[in-house]
C-alpha cells in the first residue's frame, strides 16, 4: 500500500478491479496499466462499466475487490491522496455558467488549497492557455463552446495534476476549436501528464494513444486505434451504393455471411465473413432481387466498426453473467 | 415532386438590450423522403432554425414552405403534416410504454390508432416492454418510445432535434437502422446533429457554423468540391513527426492523431510515393502513407478559416 508518488513509468495500474452492487458485477476482473504522459480513451456503451471504473480510479468508490494505483496512491488505502494527484473536467458540467471566468477560476483554485503567489501565478497560466486575457471579468454563460472547454480543462488542471480525466471533452464544440483542444491536450501529454478520455464520440477515440473498450464489465478489447481496427481483419468491410439501398441492406442482411450493414446516405455500408467471395455473392444478392449495383468498394473498419463488431462478437458468446 | 420544405432568406433575431442574430439569411431545401442533416456546432443556428421550421418560433424575416404551405398561414394544418422530437423529449414517466403512445395518440386526435400502436410497438421492438413505466426504460429505450410517440399521427416530415447526443454507438446505430427504415414509407427525415461522422449517413446535410449556411448538398458532392488531397501517414511516434513535418509544411495542414497523422495538400499536387520519398529523403521514420478520402470534417474546417 504505497503513500508516495512513485517514479515509475507508469501512471495507472490496475488489477482485478471488480465492483459488485448486490448479485449485479458492474466492473468485472478489470486489468490494465497506463503510462505516464499517455492519452488512454475508455469506450464503451452507457450501463457497461466506465462510469463505476471511472469513479473507482478517483477514489470515489471502494472497489469490491482486485486493486487500482493512480499516481503512485492505492485506490483502496488512500483515496484522499488519489485525489490530489487528479483533475477532473467533463465539458458541460464543469463552469459555474453565472460566475465570471475569473470567478471560476478562484472557485477551482479554492477547492484545490491554491493560494498567494501559487495562486496567482496559476491563473495567470490557466488565462493565458485560455485565450481568455481581457475576457476575465466575462461571464462562463456568454462564451462560446471552444472557451468553455479551454477554461474548463484550466480549472480542472490549476494544480498541476500529474493524472487528469476528460469526460466527453469536446461534444458539441465545433471542429477547429476541438483541434486546438486536442493540441492543448498533446502538449500536456508531451509533459508527462497522463490523459484519461471517456467519450461516445468515436472521432475523438481516434486521438487517443491506446483505447480500452468496456462492455458487460470486462474489458473486452485493449490497443491502439490501428491495432484495434486490425482486430476486424477476419471481416471485410465494403461500402455500397446501388438503387432501393434499404431494400439492398435488408436483403443482404439476411445471408449469413454479412455480419453488419448500415445506411450511408445513398450508399450503405456492408461487413462480411473474409473467407466469402464477397464481390460477386454480394452482386448475385441484389441481382436476384433486380437491383443494379453501381459501385462497391472495400473500406478500412472506422472505430464505430470495431465497437459494434466487438460488442456483437461479445454477446455472441455464452455468458455466466449474474445479474 | 414539389419539394417537402423550402426555406428562403430564413432570418432569427432575438430582441434584447443587444439582439443577437441566432439564423442569417439561410435558403436551402429539404427533398421529399431523404434524409436530411443540418450539421454544426452548438450556437450555430440549428435548433433554433428547425423550430421555425415546425411553427414553435416565429421567423423574422424569409419564408418556410412546407408541403406547399405557407408557415405563417397554414400552421394549424402543417402540424398535421409534421412530427417534432426536441432534444429535451418528454415522457410521462408514470405513465406505461403502451399509455404514453395512448395519450399522445389522443392529443394528435388520431381515431383509430390501435392498429397503429401496434406496429410502432413492433417496429421500435418496444412490445415486451409495452407495460413498463417509461421512468424505468433505458435511455435508448425512452428515445425509441418518444420516435414512436412522434410517429402515431402518420406525420409526412419528421424533425429530430440531436437524436443521439450522448448516445453510445450501438444505440446509434440502432436508431439510424430505425430511420432509414422509415424512409421506405416514404416519410421525410430531418435531423439537427453537431457529428460530423454522423452527417455523412444523411441524403444531403446543410453545415452551419454561427448561424449562417456553408454547404448543403449530399455528403459525397460536398467532400468532392474539396480543394485538398489528404494523406494518412502512421507511425509510432506520430508526435515527433508531427514536429519534423513542421520545419516545411504549414500547422493548417498537418493533423495529429493517437497514432498517425493527415497531411493535407493541394489536388494533384503530390502522389503517395512522392510523399514516401520525401519523407525517406529527410530520414524520417514512418509505417505507411495512404491517401484517404476527405472527411465532411475537413471540410468544415477549411470553410469557416
Amino acid at each position: 500500500m504505497m503513500m508516495n508518488n512513485d517514479t515509475t513509468n507508469n501512471a495507472v495500474v490496475v488489477e482485478g478491479l471488480t465492483k459488485r452492487f448486490g448479485r449485479f458485477v458492474a466492473v468485472d476482473n478489470v486489468s490494465f496499466t497506463v503510462r505516464r504522459g499517455e492519452v488512454f480513451g475508455f469506450l464503451g456503451p452507457n450501463g457497461a462499466g466506465k462510469s463505476t471504473t471511472i469513479r473507482m480510479l478517483c477514489g470515489l468508490l471502494e472497489p469490491t475487490s482486485g486493486s487500482a494505483t493512480v499516481g503512485g496512491f492505492d485506490v483502496t488505502s488512500s483515496p484522499d491522496g488519489v485525489k490530489t494527484t487528479i483533475g477532473y473536467m467533463s465539458q458541460r458540467f464543469s463552469l459555474y455558467e453565472d460566475l465570471t471566468v475569473e470567478q471560476n477560476i478562484n472557485f477551482y483554485g479554492g477547492i484545490y488549497g491554491l493560494e498567494g503567489e501559487r495562486l496567482k501565478e496559476r491563473k495567470s497560466w490557466a488565462i493565458g492557455m485560455a485565450g481568455l486575457k481581457g475576457k476575465e471579468q466575462q461571464l462562463a454563460h456568454s462564451l462560446s463552446g471552444g472557451w468553455k472547454q479551454r477554461l474548463a480543462l484550466g480549472c480542472a488542471t490549476l494544480h498541476e495534476p500529474p493524472i487528469v480525466f476528460l469526460d466527453e471533452p469536446t461534444g458539441g464544440v465545433d471542429p477547429v476549436s476541438r483541434r486546438n483542444f486536442w493540441d492543448l491536450i498533446y502538449s500536456l501529454s508531451s509533459r508527462g501528464v497522463t490523459v484519461f478520455v471517456t467519450t461516445h464520440y468515436m472521432d475523438e477515440a481516434e486521438h487517443c494513444n491506446t483505447i480500452g473498450l468496456i462492455y458487460s464489465g470486462k474489458l473486452t478489447a485493449i490497443g491502439s486505434p490501428t491495432e484495434l481496427k486490425h482486430k476486424l481483419d477476419r471481416y471485410r468491410i465494403f461500402e455500397i451504393r446501388c438503387e432501393h439501398p434499404v431494400d439492398a441492406m435488408e436483403q443482404l442482411q439476411k445471408q449469413p455471411w454479412v455480419v453488419e450493414t448500415s445506411i450511408f446516405g445513398s450508399s450503405f455500408h456492408a461487413s462480411t465473413l473474409r473467407d466469402v467471395d464477397a464481390f460477386s455473392e454480394i452482386e448475385r444478392v441484389l441481382a436476384q432481387r433486380g437491383i443494379a449495383l453501381q459501385r462497391i468498394e472495400q473500406i478500412v473498419p472506422s472505430l464505430e466498426d470495431v465497437f459494434i463488431h466487438l460488442i456483437a462478437e461479445e454477446d455472441a458468446k455464452p455468458h455466466n453473467n449474474a445479474s | 415532386m414539389q419539394p417537402a420544405v423550402v426555406l428562403d432568406k430564413l432570418v432569427k433575431v432575438f430582441d434584447g438590450k443587444t439582439p443577437v442574430v441566432a439564423v442569417d439569411h439561410v435558403s436551402f431545401d429539404v427533398r421529399r423522403g431523404e434524409i436530411f442533416s443540418l450539421v454544426g456546432p452548438d450556437g450555430a443556428g440549428k435548433t433554433t432554425t428547425i423550430r421555425m421550421m415546425c411553427g414553435v418560433l416565429p421567423p423574422t424575416e424569409g419564408t418556410i414552405t412546407l408541403l406547399g404551405l405557407d408557415i405563417r398561414k397554414d400552421k394549424d394544418e402543417i402540424k398535421k403534416h409534421i412530427g417534432y422530437l426536441s432534444q429535451k423529449f418528454s415522457l410521462y414517466g408514470d405513465l406505461t410504454v403502451d399509455e404514453n403512445i395512448d395519450f399522445f395518440a389522443e392529443i394528435h386526435k388520431v381515431r383509430d390508432y390501435r392498429g397503429r400502436k401496434e406496429d410502432l410497438l413492433q417496429f421500435t421492438r418496444l412490445a415486451p416492454f409495452r407495460d413498463r413505466l417509461a421512468a424505468r426504460l433505458s435511455g435508448g429505450m425512452k428515445q425509441k418510445l418518444a420516435l414512436a410517440c412522434t410517429l402515431v399521427h402518420a406525420p409526412d416530415i419528421i424533425f429530430l432535434d440531436e437524436p443521439t447526443t450522448g448516445v453510445d454507438p450501438v444505440s446509434r446505430r440502432d436508431f439510424w437502422k430505425i430511420l432509414s427504415s422509415l424512409l421506405k414509407s416514404g416519410m421525410t427525415i430531418i435531423v439537427t446533429t453537431p457529428y460530423l461522422d454522423e452527417a455523412e449517413r444523411s441524403t444531403r446535410v446543410a453545415l452551419m457554423n454561427e448561424c449562417r449556411l456553408l454547404r448543403c448538398d449530399t455528403p459525397e458532392s460536398v467532400k468532392d468540391s474539396f480543394s485538398s488531397d489528404v494523406f494518412e501517414i502512421t507511425c509510432e511516434n506520430a508526435r515527433a513527426l508531427r514536429e519534423t513535418m513542421k520545419n516545411t509544411i504549414s500547422e493548417q495542414d498537418i493533423q495529429l492523431f493517437g497514432d498517425r497523422i493527415h497531411l493535407l495538400q493541394p489536388k494533384g499536387a503530390m502522389t503517395q510515393h512522392d510523399i514516401q520519398d520525401q519523407l525517406k529523403k529527410q530520414e524520417i521514420a514512418f509505417d505507411s502513407v495512404r491517401e484517404i478520402p476527405a472527411s465532411l470534417e475537413d471540410v468544415f474546417v477549411s470553410a469557416i478559416r
